[in-house]
């Protein structure tokens, strides 16, 4: 799995920090999207699945591969 | 079906933990119906998890309330024009400009970092409830002194004047106060922070107003009227929603003492249960608007630009092809996907601080005062059916 965070549309509201920190953090300066990895561990597919679909300003999207 | 053709809103909650019944029937029925506002106003109310969600991240839909057909929950209450528009009545670009400069400042790593202050203010908040007697308000010693001091802290506002803010603030937040001493409260409030503004930027410290002032000036952004506005909008949206959540979170525990044992047994079970508690009030359900700027659809139904939307989160938040038994408090069902605190560009700005708040709160009053009860029936406790952020006046609590 790849993952792909775009910080233009980010609004910071840390639903995917909350659902995911190993892969998820805020930039301090900014408090967008940081992501940790972009090819997340197989154990983490499943939470990032989940904060895709928490996102609430869909700033996060999967690459299947 | 008896119900009239066009519904009428809004409908009130006719129980303290429970949606108003129209909102199943029409989810089941009519999901996207056309309602009839007070005044000459219509409206389409959503009532599907799925269509909230999807209205309130569509960009043909718009938050500026000084749109006319916005729709408008109580007849005759417009912003005027003259008022300085708040971020959350902006759209686009405009909006993720205003946005934009103070996210950082809500960031999941932020609030973490103000956790041990909360908790100290949450530990003084329940020594002067255990300190004034039997039965006390809990509304008036913890829910409502906490958010307001939690936003002193993010503000910057001096130890000295935290009495003044906060017995303004709850006077400016209590709607059983005489509308004229609400607003003239109100007025006290954009006073102070005018000045309190004023002297950040003489000498801007370390906390959200100094960040927020050196950034501007590092931008060529400066904006004092602006300042004060963003201000008072996070007093606004911080502290009743917050005090609210307090209250009948307490409230919904001590009622549910399988649910209070689950939370008390095990602290780590206390962030789903406030993601719940959240999902079970949805206290500000009507309150996410929006008027058609460009023809679109939702759930399946044309919205013609210049018609207003109500996406009620409450409805969502009780949507069964979501939740299973929705009207069941369950604190240990993973409730995070509500919609609580909206969604889409709007999502509440200062959620995770309300999450750190409430979650502290729960633990530490379950834990210090564990015989903590209700003074009197629930039928006793009297509870804002009618406003727009549902909540309850008072809490009278022995322990």
């Amino acid at each position: 799995m790849r993952i792909s965070a775009d910080t233009d549309v980010c609004i910071g509201a840390g639903q995917c920090v909350l659902t995911e920190p190993a892969v998820f953090d805020q930039d301090d300066a900014e408090g967008t999207v940081v992501l940790h990895t972009t090819e997340p561990a197989a154990e983490y597919e499943d939470a990032v699945r989940d904060a895709v679909q928490l996102c609430p300003a869909q700033a996060l999207s999967i690459v299947e591969e | 079906m008896t119900a009239p053709d066009v519904p009428a809103f809004p409908m009130n909650r006719t129980c303290p933990f429970d949606a108003p019944p129209e909102y199943a029937e029409l989810r089941g029925t009519r999901p996207v119906v056309s309602a009839q506002l007070p005044g000459d106003q219509r409206t389409w109310l959503l009532t599907r998890h799925e269509d909230v969600r999807a209205a309130l991240a569509d960009p043909a839909l718009s938050s500026n309330r000084r749109n006319p057909g916005f729709p408008l929950r109580a007849f005759g209450v417009r912003p005027p024009a003259d008022f300085p528009q708040p971020m959350i009545g902006l759209d686009g670009a405009a909006h993720s400009a205003a946005r934009r400069p103070v996210i950082s400042e809500f960031s999941v790593p932020r609030v973490h970092a103000l956790r041990p202050r909360i908790q100290q203010i949450v530990d003084e908040a329940i020594d002067t409830l255990l300190a004034a007697g039997q039965p006390a308000d809990l509304v008036r010693y913890l829910s409502l002194p906490v958010p307001s001091l939690v936003i002193c802290e993010l503000l910057g506002v001096p130890y000295a004047d935290h009495e003044f803010f906060q017995s303004r603030s709850a006077r400016l937040v209590n709607r059983a106060v005489d509308p004229d001493e609400r607003m003239a409260a109100a007025t006290e409030v954009r006073e102070y922070l005018d000045g309190l503004v004023t002297e950040k930027e003489r000498e801007p410290g370390d906390d959200l107003l100094g960040r927020q002032i050196l950034r501007a000036r590092a931008d060529g952004t400066e904006d004092h009227g602006g300042l004060v506005s963003l201000a008072f909008l996070l007093l606004i949206a911080g502290h009743e929603t917050t005090a609210n959540m307090i209250s009948l979170g307490t409230l919904a525990l001590l009622t549910h003492p399988d649910q209070l044992g689950l939370v008390r047994d095990d602290p780590a079970t206390t962030p789903l249960a406030v993601e719940e508690l959240l999902r079970y009030f949805s206290i500000v359900d009507s309150g996410t608007a929006r008027v058609a700027v460009a023809d679109t659809e939702i759930g399946g139904q044309p919205i013609a630009a210049g018609e207003g939307v109500i996406a009620l989160g409450l409805a969502a938040n009780r949507d069964p092809q979501v939740f299973e038994r929705p009207d069941d408090l369950d604190v240990t069902r993973g409730a995070r996907h509500h919609v609580a605190f909206g969604f889409g560009p709007h999502q509440c700005l200062g959620q995770n601080l309300a999450r750190a708040e409430l979650t502290i709160v729960f633990d530490t009053l379950l834990r210090r005062v564990p015989t903590l009860a209700l003074a009197g029936g629930v039928e006793d406790i009297p509870t804002k059916q009618d406003a727009t952020i549902y909540g309850c006046y008072e809490l009278p609590v022995t322990w």
